[in-house]
């Protein structure tokens, strides 16, 4: 039913609510799976709304958090159908949670955005057939991402032109403009490639009294261009008496088919995940991504979303996510042992969303890298505003990432740093390809790079 | 979807196509919007009581583009209404009449700042909470702190003189407002006040600070900046009897003390703050009171002994005090985010602003719990106490018609016995449309009609923000529905 302004009386009661009028609608429909009760922990205050990417850069109301759960609430309700233009303000949503940070009332906005999208998808899907569905999810998301070693394989091309610096040659002329819009922006995005490294062995020990035995994740994307954080992440937790394990039959999070709707692969993935880990017998699985460390430590929930009658399902992949820890957030509360090594630097640490918001991992970062001699944490304006990376957000909502980029890069290089710190591979790319086009040369690297670098007493180099 | 027949709504029949396109003409397509789906999230504000759509939003980047749309509304005769963050608690944004509505969202530029003659200038549409950030390091802040200063803008909060906890000491909006550009209805740009104190005339200012909008459109505000107090102490004293609490503020403030602030939360708060924050609150406890001194050094640790014995001697069980700068920041963020918090107790609450003389609190707060047990509404308390400013907050459901209906004579009766006190029934949040029906019980036909002539000196034609805060109808032919239904909220 669309919504007709002209019966909306003031003075209706429960309109905002599922109202008689508006039931809420059986599962299968749009939103149809979410938990109702999550809508209605919404009291409409509004204190969300500057705290917003969105809502910050546009001022309407529509691309706010408050606006959203309206929208998305009223077509569950009934009362709104699902219109291009309704589609639109949801899907300019970036899913960085910063909302969920500022809501006093605890409401959970991931959990409201993702199922939510995730039904869009699926529905999409339904009505597309096979052959017309876009090429881009197709192959790239889906046949590409997930798969570390298809995408090494994939990238060695653009790894051999890097070091040739033919990149930077096609780009001048211009060669780089006839490759498809979304691939030529993948292209620009596309870190420095380093040399990763080979792979990391399944077991690392433990230097010094043995603390904890925890897993390594190690992520489809991320291991394929991050590599080097690995083995750096690894090397840190060794230091503090981590025996490391790499489980061999680890998969992709699932993020990305989560996200699209196609919730069996993402399942799938998940179970293969609590398996591998499962069976390495550890007390922490640990993760250096953030994005892919919010999907583990949401998979009880997407498990309860997905298929609430199966309980065994349920104790599998939640138990997992009770494991999951942030390499910073375990580090801290196993009380790092400090490093020696100086590294007279001015560094901002850059929030990543999905540690920040989606799991509350503010200071524990901070924290570590104070503890580097000679290294000054600097701060900067609007620490909790995403920088527009948020997953493929870069590559479907190309203008609010180049204006989100734009504004977070004036923000950091406020602050004058030598080097920006940041937990996430997304962020990562995204502050590099900014970095790039205003022709700065300001290395991006990972927090466990420079506790690496102090522990093993070797000078900062690179940029 | 029925229509009602009170249907009071004015759309799509009250903006025609060619108003519509000379509005585009002025907007463009991305400085408007006209669609149903994209003007539903605009039909209320932080009160969900009452809610209508607008015709059209507009989103102004100049103090020229708004001299137009009011232009435009004169010579069409729509009505228009001004709004900020939409963080209203009164339904001060309620677009009654439908017509066009203007976001100010997008003039949120920091004109100029300047320490020496300690003013700012800003657009109406800077985030409160964002002024204080830009002037972080100066030593100096913007001091009206409404509990919402992180989403509200300084727009919406000159508009209500809004309050905050630190304005006991500091005062609110209209003392730190020294001149602001309007646009009134008639499309004329006047500047009142300016960077100096006390210019000559009548101070226009101070008329124009918490007219709700009623005026004209707001379209730049120059502030006063307070210089960051050298020194604070912040003190947390925990009750087992709400009277206790209530009537220790009275001792502190007849001590001749002046806090900085001086709030009250009861258990059903304390409850949902903790839930939210991990303070480590005392759920056991009935009552606390969270006061804060500020100014020197020296001056600061004598008056915190005097206001722990004061609460020693009134009972409290025990008197805490802020250990670190990130504990008091959790402290007041536990305060300023309580509202809010109560989305953790139950899918709707409805807060209530009043005030009473600051000796009759613990009265009011046991005619509350009464009032509360008589309609079976639960009800929560949070209190700007230093100033007697009430905020029984009343927990609802609001798909509950029978809930909503106890809702509303539970909060009448409240604000009823605020008058009966000698207090009123609004401490910051304004009359909008929630509280219109009470104006007449506030003040008698004469001052009424004062106030009507102010208004008609500005909104002659009431086109701008019809039926808030006095109750006459503007231009737009509502007077029926007062006259059908005695009282807005009878519509209900
Ligand atoms: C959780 C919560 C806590 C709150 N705590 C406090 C508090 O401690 N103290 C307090 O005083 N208030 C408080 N409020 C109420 C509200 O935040 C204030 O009234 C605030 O000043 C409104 O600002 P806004 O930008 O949201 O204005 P809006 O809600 O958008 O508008 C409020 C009124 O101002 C008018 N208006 C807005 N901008 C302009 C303009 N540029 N020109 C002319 N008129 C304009 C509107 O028409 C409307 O009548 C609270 C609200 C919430 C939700
Ligand atoms: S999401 Fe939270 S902060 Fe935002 S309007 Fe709802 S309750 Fe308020
Ligand atoms: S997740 Fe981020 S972009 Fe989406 S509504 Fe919340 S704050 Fe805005």
């Amino acid at each position: 039913m669309t919504h007709d302004p002209t019966t909306s009386a003031c003075g209706e009661p429960g309109r905002l609510a599922g109202s008689a009028t508006a039931a809420p609608q059986p599962p299968g429909r749009i939103g149809g799976q979410i938990d109702y009760d999550k809508f209605l922990d919404c009291v409409h205050c509004g204190l969300c709304t500057a705290a917003c990417p969105t809502y910050l850069e546009t001022g309407d109301e529509n691309n706010g958090p408050r606006g959203r759960i309206y929208l998305m609430r009223s077509v569950v309700d009934g009362r709104l159908e699902l219109t291009p233009r309704v589609n639109a303000h949801l899907d300019l949503c970036l899913d960085c949670r910063s909302c969920e940070t500022a809501c006093p009332s605890g409401v959970e906005y991931g959990r409201l955005i993702e199922p939510f999208r995730a039904s869009q998808r699926r529905a999409e899907a339904a009505r597309q057939s096979a052959r017309n569905a876009d090429w881009f999810h197709r192959y790239i998301l889906y046949c590409l991402f997930p798969y570390a070693q298809r995408l090494r394989w994939a990238l060695a091309p653009a790894r051999l032109m890097q070091q040739l610096r033919l990149d930077r040659l096609l780009e001048t002329l211009g060669v780089i403009k006839i490759l498809p819009r979304r691939l030529q922006r993948m292209q620009s995005f596309l870190p420095r490639l380093l040399p990763g490294g080979p792979p990391l062995p399944e077991f690392l020990p433990a230097l010094g009294p043995k603390r904890a035995r925890v897993a390594l994740f190690t992520g489809c994307v991320a291991d394929a261009l991050f590599r080097h954080a690995h083995w750096a992440t690894a090397r840190v937790l060794q230091q503090n008496g981590c025996d490391v394990v790499v489980p061999r039959t680890q998969v992709c999070c699932g993020a990305i088919h989560y996200h699209s709707g196609a919730d069996h692969p993402a399942l799938a993935l998940a179970r293969a995940n609590a398996a591998a880990f499962d069976a390495a017998g550890v007390d922490a699985v640990v993760v250096n991504v953030a994005g892919c460390g919010s999907m583990l430590k949401d998979y009880g929930q997407i498990a309860r979303e997905l298929e609430p009658a199966q309980a065994a399902l349920l104790a599998e992949l939640g138990g997992l996510a009770d494991k999951v820890r942030d390499v910073s957030q375990f580090l801290a509360e196993l009380g790092l042992i400090a490093p020696r090594g100086e590294l007279k630097l001015r560094a901002v640490y850059q929030d990543a969303c999905h540690l920040v918001h989606a799991q509350r991992v503010r200071e524990q970062p901070r924290d570590l890298l104070a503890q580097i001699p000679g290294l000054e944490l600097l701060s900067i304006a609007e620490p909790e505003i995403c920088c527009g990376a948020a997953g493929s957000y870069n590559l479907t909502e190309p203008e609010m990432s180049d204006r989100l980029a734009r504004r977070k890069l004036a923000n950091l290089l406020a602050a004058d740093p030598q080097v920006i710190v940041t937990g996430n591979v997304g962020c990562s790319m995204q502050i590099q390809s900014a970095l790039r086009q205003a022709r700065r040369a300001i290395p991006v690297v990972h927090p466990m790079e420079l506790l690496d670098l102090s522990y093993r007493g070797v000078a900062f180099s690179r940029g | 979807m029925t229509t009602t027949d009170h249907d009071v709504s004015r759309s799509a029949a009250g903006v025609g196509a060619a108003f519509l396109t000379r509005l585009e003409s002025i907007f463009g397509e991305h400085g408007l919007i006209r669609q149903p789906e994209e003007l539903l999230v605009y039909e209320c504000d932080g009160y969900v009581i009452e809610k209508n759509v607008p015709d059209v939003v507009v989103f102004p980047e100049s103090t020229e583009q708004v001299v137009k749309v009011v232009n435009l509304c004169a010579e069409f005769q729509v009505p228009f209404v001004p709004r900020g963050a939409g963080t209203s608690l009164a339904g001060g944004c309620l677009p009654v009449g439908g017509g066009v509505m203007i976001s100010l969202t997008r003039m949120k530029r920091i004109l100029e700042v300047n320490l020496r003659d300690r003013y700012a200038v800003v657009e109406p549409g800077v985030v409160n909470l964002h002024l204080t950030q830009h002037l972080k390091g100066t030593g100096y802040h913007y001091a009206p702190d409404p509990s919402s200063q992180g989403a509200c803008t300084i727009g919406g909060n000159f508009a209500t003189n809004s309050g905050g906890p630190h304005t006991l000491k500091y005062g609110v909006t209209v003392n730190h407002v020294l001149g602001a550009e309007v646009v009134l209805p008639d499309g004329s740009v006047v500047q009142l006040g300016g960077a100096v104190e006390d210019t000559p005339g009548y101070d226009l200012t101070g008329l124009f600070v918490g007219s709700e909008g009623t005026f004209g459109v707001c379209t730049r505000v120059t502030v006063r900046l307070t210089r960051d107090p050298a020194a604070c102490r912040t003190l947390l004293a925990v009750f087992n009897s709400v009277r206790e609490a209530t009537q220790s503020i009275s001792q502190i403030i007849g001590a001749g003390i002046v806090p900085a602030a001086l709030e009250m939360m009861d258990q059903g708060i304390i409850e949902a703050v903790e839930a939210a924050f991990h303070f480590g609150f005392p759920l056991d406890a009935a009552a606390v009171l969270l006061i804060e001194v500020d100014g020197l050094e020296v001056a600061v640790d004598d008056e915190a002994r005097q206001i722990i014995a004061i609460c020693q001697a009134g009972g409290a069980r025990e008197v805490r005090q802020a250990n670190s700068p990130r504990e008091r920041q959790l402290l007041w963020k536990c305060r300023k985010q309580a509202f809010g918090a109560i989305g953790r107790l139950s899918p709707s609450y409805c807060t209530q602003d009043g005030v009473v003389p600051r000796t009759k609190l613990p009265e009011i707060q046991e005619f509350i719990t009464a009032v509360g047990q008589r309609h079976a509404i639960r009800i929560v308390n949070v209190f700007h106490a230093g100033d007697g400013n009430i905020h029984p907050i009343l927990l609802f459901d609001e798909r509950d018609s029978d809930q909503v209906r106890r809702v509303l004579e539970a909060s009448e009766e409240i604000l009823l016995k605020c008058i009966e006190l000698g207090g009123s029934v609004t401490g910051e949040h304004g009359i909008g449309v929630e509280k219109i029906s009470l104006m007449h019980r506030l003040f008698d036909a004469h001052d009424l009609d004062v106030m009507r002539s102010v208004r008609q000196a500005f909104n002659p034609g009431g086109l701008c923000s019809p039926m808030k805060m006095l109750p006459t109808a503007g231009a737009c032919g509502m007077e029926h529905v007062m006259q059908k239904r005695p009282g807005r909220r009878a519509a209900l």
